[in-house]
Order: C-alpha cells, then structure tokens, then sequence
C-alpha cells in the first residue's frame, strides 16, 4: 500500500475520491508523522483531534456525495493565524496561552473547503526572521543536512520556518505561510519546497497576528506548484473585514496551470547579481533560463535600477508598522501582564513588554519608534516611502519589456542555526532578492531548482504583475516539470 | 545620525519597554550599525516623488453605518489576564 504521507495535495484530494483510502486513514498517517517528528519541532502545538474531526466529516461527505475542494486533506496552520478555541502565540511568550474566540478569514476558509488542522506551526517570533532563530519556543530545525557527515542542524529558513520544515519533512502535506518580506519564498527555497506570495490583498489579512500591514500577505507552501495553487484557491478571496483586501473572483489557477510559456517575455533583472553570490547559484539562475527558453519563454535583460535601495526601506517601513501594530500588547485585555509589585499602569506596560517580547522584536520595535518620532520621520519614513514608489515604478517599466522575472529566492543555501544569528545585518541581506517583490505588492513564487554541491536545496523565483498569479504559477511550473526535483531529506528525526 | 545611551533610554520610554542601563548600553552599537545601514537612502533623489500610501490600487469602501457585531462581552474578556465585573482591571491610576 502506498506511504499516505508521500502524497501530496492533490494526490491525497483525488485518491480519497476515488476511493482509495478513507480521510481518516490519512488524518491517522499525518497525524502519527507528526508526533514523531518532535526533534524538527515544527509544531507548536498540535491538533490530532482537529484533523481526525475534519476526516470523519470528509468520510461522511464522501458517501453522501457532498464533497468539498478540499475534502480529506489535513494541512498545518502557520501559528500566526488566529484559531477559534486552539492557542495562538506568533512564537511570542506575549501570547502564551491566548486562545482566540474567533477564527482567521483564510483558516475559516480552508476549514470551509474541507480541509483539517494537523497543528499550529512554529515560527520566528511575531514574524521577524529568516531562520526561525527568533521563536519563544525554540529552533526549528529543517530536515535537511549537508553532505559533509557533520549534521550540523540547519535553519529552515523564516519566518515560516515551521511550515517549510514540517512539509519538506512530509510530516504535512502542505501548510500556511505568511510573506512580509520573504517568509514563505526563502524558507521554500532552503528546503526544497514550493510556495507562493500572490499579489498584495489576495487573501485577507483578518485574523492573522499582524507584523507590517502594507506588507503581510499569507499564502500557501506545498510540496509542487499544483498543490499550491489548489491550496491558494481556497485562501483567497474578498473580505469585508480587511479594508485593503481586493474585491475579485479568485480565478481557478488550478483548471488553467500550463507549463507552456510560448509568447511570454522573461526579464532578467541585472542587478540581481550581487557581489560575493556563491557561483553555484548563478548557475542555477543560468539553468533556470535555460528551462524557460525550452518552455517557449523569450529571454530579455531588465533594469530595476533601485533594487540596492529595497531592502534599507524594508527596514524602515516594517519597523514602523510593526512598532505601531506591536502597541496592542499591553497586558491589558489579552496575553501576557507582568505587574511588579506597587507598579503604576506605566510601569505595567513596559513590564509585560519587556518580559513578554524576544530581542530581535524588541530591536525593530525600537528601530520602528525611533524612525517615526519627531524631527527624524521625514528623513526615515517619508523617505522610505518614497524610495518605495520608485521601486514599485521600476517593476512597472520592466513590465514594457516583459511578462514575468527570473531571480534566485535567496543568495545562499540554507545555513548553520546560529551562524547569523549574532549579525542582524547579515540575517536581513538573506532577504535581498524577495523584500522587492513585497514592497511592490507583486505576486511571487519559489520552486526548487536543485541541490548545492553540499546537497542543500536551491530556490528559484518566478515574479509576475499584480493580479497575474496564474502566469507566476504556469512559469514556475514549467521549471518544476524540467528541474525534476525529487531528492529529499534523509530521515534523521 | 547616531543614538546614544540617553537616546535608546527615551525611545525604549516612548516604545513602552523597560530596559536595564546594561542593556540600552548594548543596543546602542546594534541600532547604529542598522542605523548607519539604512542612512544610505539618504542618495536617493526622490525630489519629484510621492510618497507610496497604497502598494496595489484599490478603493476605500464605505458600508452602511448599522451595527454589525457585539453583544459578545465575556467572549472579548476571555483572554483577559484580569477581569472584574464585566470589565478590563488594571492598576489605579488615580490616587
């Protein structure tokens, strides 16, 4: 009999279907893979019960003839997403214990669509990093190692360290990410995985613990492009309750997925070749060009003249928000309150928030103040602001000369757990290549192109124009089908 | 422009987070580096630019003014570290 847990989204979703095993049999399968997958700890807490529920009811609905899109599969839930009843932390020790009354937009959604809860997924804390270094509740390890005999633990890439690491281990089939700067795109490309930031407003942001809200946007991470589009499919939509959520059918990507590219323009943005690039990833880039033109693609050279200038304004404009969105945690109607003794209000407030937020949100918390206080907002903020608009106007001049971008996810493979961690700088240059992408609102797409000479996945990005999702989706596609990425993590765990 | 021990002090203030005098002392060089880091927009000639205040266009709806939730009181002070007669309790704050 087939290993359940090698099944994918799409494989799980058709053979239930057809008949070939029951919900609950894979709910069990996911369900025993994660329990014994402690030592990744991808999981904050899990949910076997919330799975199996969804399982009986995809049973039930099959035989009745009821199905639904996602009838039979169970999917991890990145712990930023607020869950009715099952305890919601963003990986702080802030929310520790808080249990939301109600449920997120997209979570509701994926529930509606049939879809189970294997677990609430670890992550960096509130969001803020690249290697899930930064959660309250500990590393993520991923399930991969370097070829060297070592087994040094490697990071999983952030913030959606929980989800790349659970599903490059197949212990889910396919998870929630959230995306600010790069937090889906660069832990998919550090474990071999796919996943898809669609265009700013695509999916709600209601009920998801909010980190930068120009920037945060949540989508989906899978094993291949098809589960991601399927799993996208029933994550987006309008919702009244988000004021910046757009007012558009959501388009059946799955129904229209082609690899071939005939007619479509691929840019490639020159100044995506940074200094001090391992050259095994300029080779990748180079196949990956090649792939495209042997998909039907026409290769042409862009200029995206402030992509140098993107990532000084990511750190200006998240910061920002972020002080401002973090002010909520006051220990006055949820999460954590320290209140020492024969302290004032005051006093209570920046207890509870010195005890209850980790260093590096502390420092963007700081950061975000300082460049929005008096005498220093124009020449931070305003600035920043500006400099997006021109990044967002260089996108929109390659977009006469071509259809979508070719770049690598990331300028390296995965690394060592705590060989940045010391550097904030050197954490926050991993996300040179996908902080552009966000500040401009674009949909983008990671999908493994291959092993580094060290055996570590390397990640390739698709980026498209606003609202074009299916063409990021049919060019990443159409490097899966010629990349023929099929290695995997030895288990170790 | 740099920040100093007096300046992390004030902006830990305003950000509403205790710091120890030991602490603040090591922020200052990690905020500076990130700092320094980012003073170099300062280049950008953004003269002729507006800000950006929407990444994707799209309209401000408006909805009818009629009250479309409530009445879930003990829901909202579930979570609430200290309750007291339907309300949120914190410390007094008048003497």
């Amino acid at each position: 009999m087939t290993n359940l847990t090698d099944l994918g989204i799409a494989a799980i979703r058709d053979g239930f279907r057809k008949g070939d095993f029951s919900a609950r049999d894979v709910a069990s399968a996911f369900n025993d893979a994660v329990a014994a997958a402690k030592p990744l700890n991808a999981f904050i807490v899990e949910t076997p019960d919330h799975a199996l529920a969804a399982a009986d009811q995809a049973d039930k609905d099959r035989a009745s003839g009821a199905l639904k899109p996602l009838s039979g599969v169970p999917i991890g839930m990145k712990d930023l997403f607020a869950t009715r009843g099952v305890q919601t932390t963003a990986a702080s020790h802030m929310l520790e214990g808080f249990k939301p009354e109600y449920e997120s937009t997209v979570s509701a959604k994926l529930w509606d669509a049939g879809a189970g809860m294997l677990g609430k997924l670890n992550l960096d804390q509130f969001a803020m990093g690249s290697s899930n270094e930064t959660s309250y509740f500990g590393n993520v390890i991923s399930p991969w190692r370097r070829n060297d005999g070592g087994n040094a633990p490697l990071a999983p890439g952030g913030s959606s360290g929980g989800s790349s690491s659970a599903i490059a281990a197949r212990i889910v089939p396919g998870a929630t990410g959230t995306d600010t700067g790069g937090s889906i795109r660069q832990p998919a490309a550090f474990t071999g995985i796919s996943g898809i930031k669609p265009t700013y407003g695509r999916c709600s942001r209601w009920g998801i613990v909010a980190f930068a809200s120009s920037l945060d946007q949540a989508g989906p991470m899978a094993r291949d492009v098809r589960d991601c589009a399927i799993m996208l499919e029933n994550m987006a939509g309008f919702d009244a309750k988000d004021s910046t959520s757009l007012d558009l059918a959501v388009p059946n990507w799955e129904a229209a997925l082609s690899p071939d590219l005939k007619g479509k323009r691929i840019g490639i943005p020159k100044e995506y070749r940074v200094d001090g690039m391992p050259a095994e990833i300029d080779a990748l880039w180079e196949q990956g060009i090649a792939w495209l033109k042997d998909a039907g693609a026409e290769i042409v050279e862009v200029s995206l003249p402030h992509t140098k200038y993107a990532l000084p304004a990511y750190y200006i404009i998240a910061p920002a928000e972020a002080s401002s969105n973090l002010a909520r945690y006051d220990g006055v109607r949820y999460g954590l309150r320290d209140l020492p003794d024969g302290a004032n209000l005051q006093d209570m407030y920046a207890a509870t928030r010195a005890a209850g937020f980790g260093d590096e949100v502390k420092r963007r918390i700081l950061i975000g103040t300082y460049v929005l206080s008096a005498g220093f907002y124009d020449a931070y903020y305003t600035q920043a602001q500006k400099v997006r608009t021109l990044i967002a106007r260089d996108f929109d001049l390659a977009w006469e000369k071509c259809d979508l971008l070719l770049t690598p996810t990331a300028p390296s493979a995965a690394f060592g757990l705590g060989e940045k961690s010391d550097d904030p700088l050197a954490m926050y240059l991993n996300d040179v290549f996908t902080v552009p992408t966000s500040l401009a609102g674009l949909p983008a797409m990671s999908v493994p192109g291959g092993l580094d000479a060290q055996g570590l996945p390397l990640g390739l990005q698709i980026i498209g124009k606003a609202l074009d999702e299916q063409s990021v989706l049919n060019a990443s596609l159409a490097i899966e089908e010629r990349a023929g990425f099929t290695a995997r993590a030895d288990k170790w765990w | 422009m740099s920040v100093d021990h007096a300046t992390v002090r004030k902006i830990a203030s305003l950000a509403r987070i205790a710091v120890t005098d030991e602490q603040a002392e090591a922020m200052v060089p990690e905020l500076n580096n990130i700092l320094g880091w980012i003073e170099q927009l300062g280049e950008v000639d953004t003269s002729s630019v507006q800000p950006m205040t929407a990444v994707i266009p799209n309209h401000l709806r408006l909805r009818d003014d009629a009250v479309t939730d409530g009445n879930v009181r003990d829901a909202v002070l579930k979570n609430a570290p200290q309750a007291e007669h339907g309300f949120f309790a914190v410390p007094k704050v008048i003497e």
